[in-house]
């Protein structure tokens, strides 16, 4: 531990802990505009200086570490005019747009500006033309808006290992882009959104597709179905003013009803429906199909579409199994459809999703229309649904709790924690040692698959036979689980995995691109544990005890990997060029 | 930098698969030859072709991300084909002062490109450069290594009309 003083006070900190973080500490809020704590600084945009006694330079706090004795200045005249003067020159390459930005009421820059209390621009405007790229239909990129912070491309290329955006140039022509400024669609970028989370401006946001829902819920024609992931439920009060991870998966149901939605679904069913088809896939491979080890999970379409572009020797290795949103959505024009006697093509199916990739994966393939009609017709982020909910004057919190509506509306515990990292692991293990055993094991929680370690690893004894799998969040983590499959299998060497769950962000969909903004670690454990709490309260824990699935496989699927259930549950994946250009 | 036709670099025979992979043996597995890699690719072909650095990117197991982001911060890559006629513009303190960014305007509506660019039909390439060492001749430009010294916009026009 190192003793230093900062504005005075004393703090005793870890040896290697920036001075920024120190303040933190000693509740002293030191600004910034490139660090955020889940990426590594980049001391790129000079706001953080500080001074320290007996040093003759200022110091950037987001880079270095506190020493012994260390007396720090966080805040006086000087500090304030220098750092007032950089943000003054940000603004002046930075369009007045606020009224109409996306990231209006939650933009690093908008909030420091308005805390400096800046009233005019002290600089002349430079606005270069820069194109607006939305091309990829998930993600938007408005380069006006950009303030070269690099915490997109830190996050795409380092977290990630996606590499789509890169730094071009240097200078006043320096800009984020793809490689030789092609658009982000014809570039690897998987959609996954976590540089429109991480950054601080509205220079990359979630693509708005929420005009199409509000005149799909004007069509008095048109039967409005909702469905909401898990990770939503105990994110979105972020934005609702509830502490972080707070569920509020019954209020919402109420919401959406108010909102205009004739029938209230949850994803969770179909994660129930998920577990039934990929955990016997995963049985039927291990028992019989040894060689088409190991199984990796499809439910994250960021993931899907990096094995695709980057790892083809794995493409044959993904589920054919469908997420969990699309099986829903197959299911609400195909079987809730004839049940209730509505036309399939009078149906509009909302995802709510913490992702923006699933604005991709909804028309990814012809197998996303298994009813004869596009299957989920509009997927929407969690800061969309936010949106919606404000301007539709709903008092969220005075709603009543309500439930969803039956048939395609019931979870179980094993559901819902697909939202986290580890959760669709353990969900499907909870099945497939029923499966293989005819019993439960005692302790229903798999804790090996839990928290956030990039590389979980876990192993489970079934039938005498131990089921090795592997747990991977953030896609930079790959790489070193499927290096070693590969090595194991060109020496003929035992597996190291069975089975392999991906899931793009760090986190899982709890921290996913379509999240509210400023996730830390803090938020992703509260999100967590708001997972794992509906889990244990849920009454029933395994998705193969689910009523309502079980009536969806006697009444019209038959059996998991029928005809049927291939027809609507499954998709094929194919190798892709990284570049399309 | 001399400006070498790109005929004389390369064989229109050669083929590229058979560049790249030579390359890639050459600075494969050695750190940070990047810049090196790009150096030979530029000098063989005169600029740094797209689809060049697309079969190179995997070969030598670094990201296309990675390659432009290197060949656009160094002035000395370039990723279009040089032109036949290279034009440099001096912006030394005492051209810039005496005009250089009016002939600039000038060249870049004359020819339709911006500075770094050559034309579509591979004739003009205009290079910005600083101080040339003849200030007493502000504004100057050089077309092909021979100096134009006093420039006006009118002259300007005139001369790259010669060069058509």
């Amino acid at each position: 531990m190192i003793t230093a003083r900062i504005n005075g006070f004393t703090v005793k900190v870890p040896e290697g802990t920036t001075i920024l973080d120190a303040a933190r500490k000693a509740q002293i809020k030191i600004p910034t505009l490139c660090q955020h704590p889940d990426l590594p600084s980049k001391s790129s945009c000079g706001i953080c200086i500080v001074k320290a006694k007996g040093i003759n330079k200022m110091l950037r706090a987001c880079c270095t570490p506190i020493e012994k004795d260390m007396d720090i200045i966080t805040h006086d005249e000087e500090l304030t005019e220098i750092r007032r003067t950089v943000l003054e020159l940000i603004l002046s390459k930075h369009p007045n747009e606020c009224l109409t930005c996306a990231r209006n009421h939650f933009c690093e820059l908008q909030q420091l500006t308005a805390e400096f209390g800046i009233r005019e621009e002290s600089f002349p405007k430079i606005e270069p033309y820069v194109p607006y790229d939305d091309s990829t239909k998930a993600i938007s990129v408005d380069r006006r808006k950009c303030i070269l912070c690099g915490r997109c491309v830190d996050v795409c290329q380092k977290t990630q290992s996606v590499w789509a955006l890169s730094f071009l140039e240097r200078g006043i022509n320096a800009r984020v882009a793809p490689a030789g400024d092609i658009t982000l669609n014809e570039s690897p970028c998987v959609r996954c959104g976590q540089c429109s989370a991480h950054c601080p401006t509205g220079a990359i946001v979630e693509h708005d597709d929420t005009a199409k829902v509000w005149k799909a819920l004007q069509d008095p024609e048109i039967h409005c179905v909702i469905q909401i992931a898990p990770a939503v439920r105990v994110a979105v009060g972020d934005l609702l003013g509830y502490p972080p991870g707070t569920n509020l998966t019954h209020k919402l149901y109420a919401a959406f009803r108010r909102l205009g939605f004739d029938a209230v679904f949850d994803t969770n069913f179909g994660a129930d429906v998920t577990i039934m088809e990929e955990g016997s896939e995963f049985v039927e491979r291990f028992t019989k199909h040894p060689n088409q080890l190991p199984l990796l999970t499809s439910c994250c379409p960021a993931w899907v579409d990096f094995v695709e572009k980057y790892h083809h020797d794995m493409v044959q290795h993904l589920s054919s199994c469908k997420s969990p949103h699309q099986i829903v959505g197959a299911l609400a024009k195909t079987y809730y459809a004839k049940k209730m006697r509505h036309a399939p093509e009078k149906i509009f199916v909302v995802s709510i999703m913490p992702c923006t990739a699933k604005k991709y994966e909804i028309s990814r393939c012809e197998e996303m229309s298994a009813s004869g009609y596009q299957d989920v017709d509009v997927s929407l982020t969690t800061r969309e649904l936010a949106r919606m909910i404000h301007q539709s004057g709903i008092n969220f919190a005075e709603l009543v709790d309500e439930e969803a509506d039956s048939i395609l509306g019931e979870y179980t515990g094993a559901a819902t924690i697909f939202g986290v990292t580890g959760g669709v692991m353990e969900a499907a293990l909870r099945t497939a040692y029923y499966v293989l055993t005819g019993g439960k094991r005692a302790n229903i929680e798999l804790d090996n698959v839990r928290g956030f370690n990039g590389i979980k690893e876990g192993a489970l004894l079934i039938n005498g036979i131990t089921v090795k799998v592997a747990v991977v969040h953030g896609l930079g983590n790959v790489a070193y689980v499927l290096d070693r499959v590969r090595k194991a299998k060109e020496n003929n060497e035992e597996l190291p995995y069975h089975f392999i769950e991906v899931m793009a962000c760090p986190g899982g969909c709890i921290a996913g691109g379509g999240q509210p903004y400023g996730v830390t670690n803090e938020i992703r454990t509260a999100r967590a544990n708001g997972l794992y709490q509906d889990d244990r309260s849920c009454a029933i824990r395994y998705s193969h005890e689910n009523p309502l699935v079980r009536q969806l496989y006697s009444e019209y699927i038959e059996s998991p990997l029928s005809e049927r259930a291939h027809h609507l549950f499954h998709t094929k994946y194919t190798a892709l060029d990284e570049y399309k250009k | 930098m001399e400006n070498k036709p790109l005929t004389d670099t390369i064989e229109p025979t050669e083929n590229q698969d058979a560049v790249v992979a030579a390359l890639a043996e050459k600075w494969r597995d050695k750190k940070g030859s990047l810049i090196m890699a790009l150096h030979d690719v530029q000098s063989h072909y005169g600029y740094i072709p797209r689809d060049v650095a697309r079969k190179l990117a995997p070969q030598l197991n670094v990201p296309l991300a990675r390659i432009y982001e290197v060949s656009t911060f160094y002035n000395y890559f370039r990723l279009t084909p040089p032109g036949k006629h290279v034009i440099n513009v001096c912006m030394g303190t005492a051209c810039y002062l005496k005009g250089a960014p009016e002939l600039i305007e000038e060249i870049e509506s004359l020819l339709g490109i911006k500075e770094g660019q050559t034309t579509s039909d591979g004739l003009f390439q205009l290079e910005v450069v600083r101080c040339l060492g003849c200030c007493g001749l502000a504004p100057v430009k050089t077309i092909d290594g021979e100096v134009h010294a006093k420039m006006t916009r009118k002259q300007v026009a005139e001369i790259i009309a010669k060069y058509k």
